[in-house]
């Protein structure tokens, strides 16, 4: 299992394991964090939710693909190191990976 | 006053759940109107993901959304639905013969024996962008559509965006507005690339300005824009004239006016039983991803399911004391008659 810390937008951070293959956001969803959205499923089709990566992960993370820059065009208040979490797989590598969720998803 | 349109059923919401419903409803002989504030049948399938491919629909190991709309089409097709796109519904009223009153935002009358909420997540808005205090000036000098283009005729227009809606009307109202400054958080576009080879040349031609960027602050006085300030472009922040907007930032989906009907909800869900899937006003049901029960799933094969019990009690509604007998699509003559496959 890995560990994936969210930390909501009040401060408040969510710990919680991961399976490895699985999305960062299926993880939020699983444990009810806060301001994750998730309209579409996971089909990277609606851009809510946006996550910033934080500062010490974003090499390791990556960067969005293409279609994902697309979408991230919608999400509210885009930085450098936003990213969609349904299109971030988790993986060994990841393990303490912190991720903050914005003030609102669109 | 503008002429009603009556009908047996309307539904609201012209989702794959919506479209089944006119096939239910169609085998036992109701007449279905839909309205949709989308331009086209499908909804969410149809509007965020129409080439991703489902496989959890019974009997297709793989169809594309937009596919599965299309077979829908043509499957209700027999039972000659009527459509209206573009509305959103926005007031309901009961009459005193037990029927409903239903009108539009566009000021359409229906009258319908009973109602169908079919809306999935609810009706699609636009998304207001991240800008302080851009409320103030929305209606009036920031739209989120171009309803008449002469509005936007002498103005400094600031169009936010990089999808074909925002290089489309960048296009179309250049000869018409004083000018054009295009915004985009980055230099790649969704857009069509005619389109934004386009855009390129007319900014050679000092015809529009496009900016990197987003709009961080905007000033102006009782809802009229003077400027606008865009940050995170190669020059830092700047300022530039703006007395209209167009923000185009895609679209979330809200409950809307439903919400306003007098239903019971439950966190922006319409709770209904498992029988009839009706809402606490007998004569208004509702199906799909916007109902609530115990166990419910969010699926479009659970929304198929509930249109072919709603339909059994949306008959005894509409033909009270008529029994109604059970039959099969493979075997009766009667129902492959409405289906058009047997003379």
């Amino acid at each position: 299992m890995t560990k994936l810390t969210f930390i909501a937008h009040d401060g408040t951070p969510f710990d919680v394991e991961a399976e490895n293959g699985s999305t960062v956001m299926e993880n939020a969803i699983r444990n009810a964090v806060p301001g994750i959205e998730a309209e579409c499923g996971g089909a990277c089709a609606c851009a809510t939710c946006h996550v910033y990566v934080d500062e010490a992960w974003t090499t390791e993370v990556g960067e969005p693909e293409a279609m994902e820059e697309d979408m991230l065009d919608f999400a509210y208040d885009v930085q450098p190191n936003s990213r969609l979490s349904c299109q971030i797989k988790v993986r060994d590598a990841l393990d303490g990976l912190v991720v903050r969720v914005p003030a609102r998803q669109g | 006053m503008t002429d009603v349109i009556k009908t047996d059923a309307l539904i609201v919401g012209a989702g794959p759940v919506g479209l089944f419903a006119v096939f239910e409803l169609g085998l036992l002989d109701m007449k279905c109107h839909l309205i949709d504030i989308l331009d086209r049948p499908g909804g969410q399938c149809a509007e965020l993901y129409p080439e991703k491919p489902i496989y959890d629909i019974p009997g297709w190991p793989l169809i594309s959304a937009q596919g599965l709309v299309d077979k829908l089409i043509e499957q209700i097709h027999p039972f000659k639905p009527d459509f209206t796109y573009n509305r959103m519904v926005s007031s309901l009223q009961k009459l005193e013969d037990g029927s409903f009153r239903v009108t539009t935002d566009e000021n359409e009358v229906f009258e319908a024996k009973v109602v169908v909420i079919a809306a999935g997540g609810g009706s699609f808005q636009p998304k207001r962008p991240p800008i302080p205090g851009i409320e103030a000036y929305e209606g009036k000098s920031v739209f989120y559509s171009v309803r008449r283009m002469e509005e936007f005729r002498g103005h400094d227009l600031v169009i936010v965006g990089g999808g074909d809606s925002a290089l489309d009307w960048t296009l179309n109202l250049q000869p018409v507005a004083r000018s054009v400054t295009l915004v985009h958080r980055r230099p790649e576009f969704r857009a069509a690339p005619d389109s934004v080879n386009k855009m390129y040349a007319m900014q050679e031609m000092k015809q529009l300005e496009f900016r990197v960027g987003q709009v961080s602050g905007l000033t102006g006085a009782d809802g009229q824009l003077a400027s606008a300030t865009i940050k995170g472009g190669p020059d830092g922040d700047i300022e530039v004239p703006c007395t209209r907007m167009l923000p185009f930032f895609g679209l979330t989906m809200k409950l809307g006016p439903i919400a306003e009907w007098g239903l019971n909800l439950h966190e922006n869900l319409i709770p209904v039983d498992t029988e009839k899937f009706q809402s606490s006003v007998p004569g208004i049901f509702a199906v799909g991803d916007i109902n609530w029960y115990p166990g419910k799933l969010k699926l479009i094969l659970s929304g198929f399911h509930e249109v072919a019990l709603m339909a059994q009690a949306a008959k005894r509604i509409i033909s009270p004391g008529e029994r109604i007998v059970f039959q099969y699509t493979t075997s009766s003559t009667s129902l492959q008659k409405k289906l058009g496959v047997v003379e």
